[in-house]
This record gives structure tokens, C-alpha cells and sequence, in this order.
């Protein structure tokens, strides 16, 4: 319910919000030094043991929400003690600089 | 009778280690060991001749080989030297044949892949001390994963026949005991006659569902007396059947689930044999039913229209087939609190949970594998694949024409939704697809796409690859997959991959194993293993550089508390990064890498088949993403 609750929130400042604002060199530096890739990946391509970022329609406040108070799973909550707003956008930008993944038709090892 | 020189076992040991330090300037081992068997009485020293008999080991060997153990892995050591000896000399070195390990806890865990793969135990042995404290980790991950060994521990019981403090040490009054917890049987015969009876008895109740590690105890002055006992003579193994279930508690699980709606069968290890994958199919297609897979064994092809991962939150009925930690699936729980951990149902209200296990057959109390109590609402003890016929047979006889055809439109709205899913999960595996680190996604396909037109076994759990082989291989034949470790414990895979791909030999499979990399660093010496026997199989390092289900458990401990740690304390297998390939080649393997380009990994894997298709193990360091 929480989380539906969240994704609600996202359509509502979708439009107001959804542009980065923070510090994509001091972004990457988090994403690695937090601890962020050992879910997500390094390309924010996630997997069994998180979601993934790459491509995210998240918003940054529904992400910050996510950050600091997860939905009961395996991730750890990154409170403003230990993640400020500022460095939280600042990660947010930089997942928005993942390359996206190619076409699905030009990688003939996909094609079952 | 023997000649016998008038001294006690005592003496010749004494006298033997004279005979041996006198002869080590001059020739080399082998030669003294002759030395001493062709001409005891010159050499003058106390020696027992015992050359026109037997010893007790014969015997042991006569009866192992009734059992039709192909191999006996074994670190060798002074406890069973006498059967070792036996093994090789009086039984021919075959059936079983003598894998030399280098570590027990390979010994173990070779033989527990090896089971997997092929349906019956491995012989191994240890010391009842030293060897089977090694060894422990993996008997007890067998334990868990249901996988039967035959364990022989040396022992030399009788405080006369010990030689120095080495055998001092290495005796125990009962070796059994340490691993009793977690094994299904054992024994300490004090006759050969008695051996024989209980290593019977040992094989049956292993090869009986549920299958377990058991333990004979082989007593060294046993081992390597003369025999003297008269009438010996090896007890015919008669195989029990395996435990069925109970006919009328079979019909109401047919009626269950042939009355649901949303019925969900959950396997887990289902499938002992190929049989046990018919059976599935057949099960679930006729109840045009959803099948969550566990992957604990090859239990249902994973491209199968019916085969579902995910939520069982909307079944009204689930199945359950010898599933391992299914509570977790049914509730929910909060995160730890003063109260511990609050749980909720996260299934429907008024789902029916009918279990189908013999797993309770052999319950323990100290170790915990049972899991939580599962509250059942038509609980049957019996084997699930020695079930299913029956299962299969009522579900068919009370399937009306009109049910019938409403469970054909629910299969093809359930293969609808699951070839959405495939392909949502091709989709997902482009995500990072050039990225170096290489993704596990990109991994795992590079390596389908050169094993999918062989006949191809992997032999590693992937669940630390985020499951990608499951998602994109089309996995269909029992021995494609064998699950993990059972009992979680780390330093399975590389071992288990030797093991499996030894069974796999012989039915000329190509074996692939995804090895990773924290866990192939407590035994790496298997690598020569594989090597001294010429165990054609190609791993590929997951080499994430870190343990890294430990790195997120660190992230989690701390930001709960508002502190951020350093996850790579204690974690981080880097500084210096550890040259893996290098470490294979050491043992005497084909290896590559490190590779951390993705456009280099899949001619690297083409070299590395070519090897192993030459009949050579081969290693290829992956340097990959975490997950």
C-alpha cells in the first residue's frame, strides 16, 4: 500500500520535479562509496538483490521517499543523518547519465 | 595361518618406522615399502608376515564394490591407510576408483555434486577426527540438500593398536558423533561381518527419500588385521521402496486442486530422477496449473508455458513439493523490532496449503533445516515423486469434461503472461549489457550462446547471478541443473562442480560451472583435482571481488542506525586483486582472463569448450558485476 501510495505521489510532481539538479560527478561518487551499486549495479541494471535504476521513471522527491523509508525489502534506509537531500539529488542525477540498453533486435544472443 | 614373527602389532609398527628411516637415504619410498614386503625376515627387524593372508580391508573392499560405488575421494591418511591400500591394490583402483583430494570438505562436496548428477552416493573417507571436522561443512550442506554419501571414517578404536601421538590424537571413541546431527545413520562395527551388515544397511537407508549422508566408522586394526573371522559374507541389498503417500489423502489433494481456481504447485526438490520432470510436467498440465520452481533441483523446464516465478499471493491453492523455507513465501515480515520480526499472511485469505514431503521422516532437533512450522492443511508424508503418479492418476479420473475445458483457457492465460515475462526478462538483460564490470545478464548469455546446441549440464546454483541462466536458458533435462548447497554453506560450488561434472563424464556432457569467486577460495586445490583426473569441465569465475551478500548485510546493519560503514571492511576481495587464472594454471589447468571486456568473453568461452571438449577442465576469470 505504501509503495502504491508512493507511486501516486510520483504521478502528481511528475511534471514539476523530474529534472536532476545535483552533482553527477559527486553522484557517481556516492553511488560507489554508499554502497548504492552492490544491488543495483553499476549501471543501475539491478537484479535479485535490488531494483532497477537505469531508465527510472522515479521522480526525485518519490525517490528520496523510497530512499529514507524503504518498502519492507532488503534496502537499507538512507536517512538524512547519513544522506542529505543535496547528495541524494546528486545520486539521483548521476543514474540518469546510465547509458540506456540497446535494442533488443541488435543483440542476436537474446534472441531465443 | 600366517607366518608371524613372535612380536606384537606394537612391535612391527615400531620396527616398520625403523625399517623405513633406515631406508630413506637410499631409495625412495616405494622401493622401501617392497623392501619390506618381500624380505621381512632378513631385514632382522620385528615384522609381521602376513603374507599368505588377507587383510580385513579385502573384506571391506569386497563389500564396497557389491554396492556399486564408482569412486571413493579421499585426502589419505594413516586411519584407513590399510583400506586405501585395499582399494587400490586388491580392488583393482575401480569401482570405486581413488580420487586424491587435497582437502575433506572437497572429498564431500565433490561427492555431493556427484550425486546430483548421478543418482547414488560417492564413496568418500576421512579421519574420524581431523578429517571429518573438515569434511563437516559439506556433509552438512548435503544433509540440507537431501543428497546421500558414504562417508567411511578411519578410527582406530583399541588403545593397543595406536601408534604415537599422531594416532592418539586422531582417535575418538565415538567418530560418528560429530556429525550425528547431521547425517542420517552411522555405525562403529567391531567384526568384519558386522561391517559388511551395517555398510548395507548404511547404503539403504541413504538411497531411501529422503536420501542423507550416512557414516560407517572402519576401525584401523579391522582394517588391517588378518582376517579371521570364518562364514563371512556380504548381506544382499534389498532397495526399499521409496514412501508414497496415502491414497485417501491423495484423492482430497486432487479434489483440491482440481476445485481451485488459481492453484499453484511450488517445487522444491521434486525431481530425484528424470522421472520426477515427467511427472511435474504431467501434474501441471493436466491441471493447466502455475509451477513455482525453487530450483533446488531440475524439477520443470524453465521455457515450460506453466513454469511462473514470482508472488504466490493469489492462489487459492497451493502445493507444496518438498519445498525448502515455503513460510517465506506465505507471510510477510516487518523488520526487526523489540518484538522480533512481525509477520503477516501475504496469501489470500482462505488458501489451502496442502504439503507433500517425506522430509519429516528424518527430523532432527538441534540443527534447524526444518524451517518454520508450516501450517498445512492437508499435510501427507511421503516422497513427492513416489506420490505424483498416484496424484496424477486421481486428478485425471475426477476431471469432468467442462472442468476440463476451463483449465485449457486458464493454461493459456497463464502462457500469455509468461511469455511476457521472458520477455521482459530479455529486455532486462540488455540493461549494463557492455558494461565492465560484465553484468551476470551478459555472462550468462554469452555463455547460452555457445553450450545450446550441446548436451550441456551446469553444475552451480544461480542464484548469485540474479538467477540469469534461469531466466534465459531453456533448461529441460534433469541433469541441466542440480540446485546449490543446501545448507548455505559457502565453499560447496567448486568441489560440487568436480563432482558433477565427474558423473557427467562418462555420459560425454559438456559440463559448464559459474563459479564464484569467495567461494572458490576455501578449497582451490579441487582445480588440480580436476586436473590430475582429467575432469573435462568449463568454469567461469564469477569474480565479483567481494562477498557480497555480507557487503549489503553491513550496508543494512548500519544505515538502520543512522551510520554509514565502510562495507568493504571484511568484505572486499581486492588489494591485491587475486589473479585466479594464475591460481588454475598453478593446478595444472587451461585458464584466461582476468576478462572485463564483455566483447572478449564470448571467443574466450569458445576457447575454453574447445579445451574441455578435448577432454580437459578449463577456467575463465570473469571480472563481473556484483549481482
Amino acid at each position: 500500500m505504501r509503495l502504491l501510495l508512493l507511486v501516486l505521489l510520483s504521478f502528481a510532481t511528475a511534471f514539476a520535479q523530474n529534472k536532476a539538479t545535483g552533482n553527477v560527478e559527486n553522484g557517481k561518487k556516492l553511488f560507489t562509496h554508499n554502497g548504492c551499486f552492490q544491488c543495483h549495479g553499476t549501471q543501475g541494471q539491478g537484479g535479485a538483490a535490488g531494483a532497477r535504476l537505469n531508465g527510472t521513471k522515479l521522480t526525485l522527491p518519490v525517490f528520496t521517499a523510497i530512499l529514507r523509508n524503504p518498502p519492507p525489502s532488503n534496502m537499507p534506509p538512507y536517512r538524512a543523518k547519513i544522506m542529505s537531500d543535496q547528495e541524494v539529488a546528486d545520486v539521483y542525477a548521476y543514474i540518469q547519465t546510465f547509458p540506456p540498453p540497446p535494442p533488443l533486435a541488435s543483440v542476436p544472443l537474446l534472441k531465443e | 595361518m600366517s607366518k608371524k614373527s613372535p612380536v606384537n602389532r606394537r612391535g612391527f609398527l615400531t620396527g616398520a618406522a625403523a625399517a623405513a628411516g633406515a631406508s630413506l637415504a637410499i631409495r625412495p619410498p616405494v622401493a622401501m615399502g617392497q623392501q619390506v614386503a618381500l624380505k621381512p625376515e632378513s631385514s632382522g627387524s620385528n615384522i609381521e608376515v602376513t603374507s599368505n593372508q588377507r587383510p580385513g580391508a579385502d573384506f571391506m573392499t569386497d563389500v564396497i564394490k557389491s554396492l556399486g560405488i564408482e569412486y571413493c575421494a579421499a585426502n589419505p591418511g594413516s586411519s584407513f591407510r590399510g583400506l586405501q591400500e585395499s582399494l587400490i591394490t586388491y580392488g583393482k583402483n575401480s569401482n570405486p576408483e581413488w580420487l586424491t583430494c587435497c582437502h575433506e570438505e572437497s572429498s564431500a562436496a565433490m561427492a555431493h555434486g556427484y550425486a546430483k548428477i548421478e543418482g547414488k552416493p560417492m564413496m568418500i573417507m576421512a579421519h574420524g577426527t581431523v578429517g571429518l571436522q573438515h569434511a563437516s561443512m559439506a556433509i552438512y550442506n548435503a544433509y540440507c540438500d537431501r543428497v546421500p554419501i558414504f562417508i567411511v571414517a578411519g578410527n582406530i578404536l583399541d588403545v593397543n593398536y595406536r601408534r604415537g601421538n599422531a594416532e592418539w590424537v586422531h582417535s575418538v571413541q565415538d567418530a560418528a558423533a560429530m556429525v550425528r546431527d547431521y547425517t542420517k545413520w552411522d555405525d562403529n562395527p567391531v567384526t568384519l561381518n558386522h561391517f559388511a551388515e551395517s555398510a548395507v544397511r548404511a547404503y539403504k537407508i541413504a538411497m531411501t527419500p529422503p536420501y542423507e549422508p550416512v557414516v560407517i566408522v572402519a576401525d584401523g586394526a579391522l582394517q588391517e588385521e588378518p582376517i579371521a573371522e570364518k562364514n563371512l559374507r556380504i548381506p544382499k541389498l534389498a532397495m526399499s521402496a521409496p514412501p508414497q503417500g496415502e491414497t485417501a489423502a491423495i484423492k482430497e489433494a486432487a479434489r483440491l486442486l482440481i476445485a481451485a481456481e488459481n492453484p499453484i504447485i511450488v517445487a522444491g526438490r521434486v525431481a530425484r530422477t528424470p522421472k520426477g520432470v515427467e511427472l511435474l510436467i504431467e501434474l501441471a498440465e493436466t491441471l493447466q496449473a502455475r509451477v513455482v520452481d525453487q530450483r533446488l533441483r531440475m524439477n520443470f523446464p524453465t521455457r515450460h508455458p506453466l513454469a511462473t516465478r514470482g508472488s504466490l499471493n493469489a492462489a487459492d491453492v497451493i502445493l507444496s513439493l518438498e519445498t525448502q523455507d515455503l513460510w517465506s513465501s506465505l507471510f510477510t515480515q516487518t523488520g526487526l523490532n523489540k518484538f522480533g520480526m512481525e509477520s503477516h499472511p501475504s496469501t489470500k485469505a482462505g488458501m489451502k496449503l496442502i504439503n507433500i514431503s517425506a522430509v519429516e521422516l528424518s527430523h532432527k532437533s538441534n540443527y534447524q533445516d526444518f524451517g518454520r512450522y508450516l501450517e498445512a492443511d492437508l499435510s501427507i508424508t511421503g516422497d513427492p515423486e513416489a506420490t505424483l503418479p498416484e496424484l496424477i492418476e486421481e486428478v485425471k479420473r475426477a476431471l469432468t469434461a467442462d472442468r476440463k475445458r476451463a483449465l485449457e483457457q486458464r493454461g493459456t492465460q497463464i502462457a500469455e503472461a509468461n511469455k511476457k515475462a521472458r520477455d521482459r526478462d530479455r529486455e532486462l538483460a540488455l540493461v549494463a549489457w557492455d558494461a565492465s564490470p560484465i553484468s551476470t545478464a551478459r555472462m550468462a548469455a554469452e555463455l547460452w550462446g555457445q553450450i545450446k546446441n550441446e548436451d550441456w549440464s551446469l553444475v552451480s546454483t544461480d542464484n548469485f547471478q540474479s538467477a540469469w541462466p534461469g531466466r534465459l536458458w531453456d533448461f529441460t533435462k534433469h541433469y541441466q541443473y542440480i540446485g546449490g548447497q543446501g545448507g548455505a554453506g559457502i565453499g560447496y560450488g567448486a568441489p560440487a562442480a568436480v563432482g558433477a561434472a565427474l558423473a557427467n563424464k562418462k555420459h560425454g556432457r559438456l559440463t559448464v560451472n559459474i563459479q564464484c569467486d569467495g567461494d572458490l577460495n576455501y578449497a582451490p586445490a579441487v582445480l588440480w583435482t580436476a586436473a590430475h583426473h582429467r575432469i573435462p569441465y568449463l568454469t567461469l569465475m564469477h569474480n565479483n571481488r567481494a562477498y557480497h551478500q555480507e557487503r549489503m548485510y553491513l550496508q543494512m546493519m548500519g544505515n538502520k542506525f543512522d551510520r554509514l560503514p565502510d562495507s568493504n571492511v571484511g568484505t572486499a576481495l581486492v588489494d591485491p586483486n587475486i589473479d585466479y587464472a594464475s591460481i588454475a594454471k598453478g593446478y595444472g589447468m587451461h585458464a584466461e582472463g582476468p576478462v572485463s571486456d564483455p566483447k572478449e568473453l564470448g571467443p574466450a568461452i569458445q576457447r575454453g569448450i574447445e579445451r574441455v571438449k578435448a577432454g580437459e577442465p578449463a577456467f575463465i576469470d570473469v571480472v563481473t558485476q556484483p549481482r
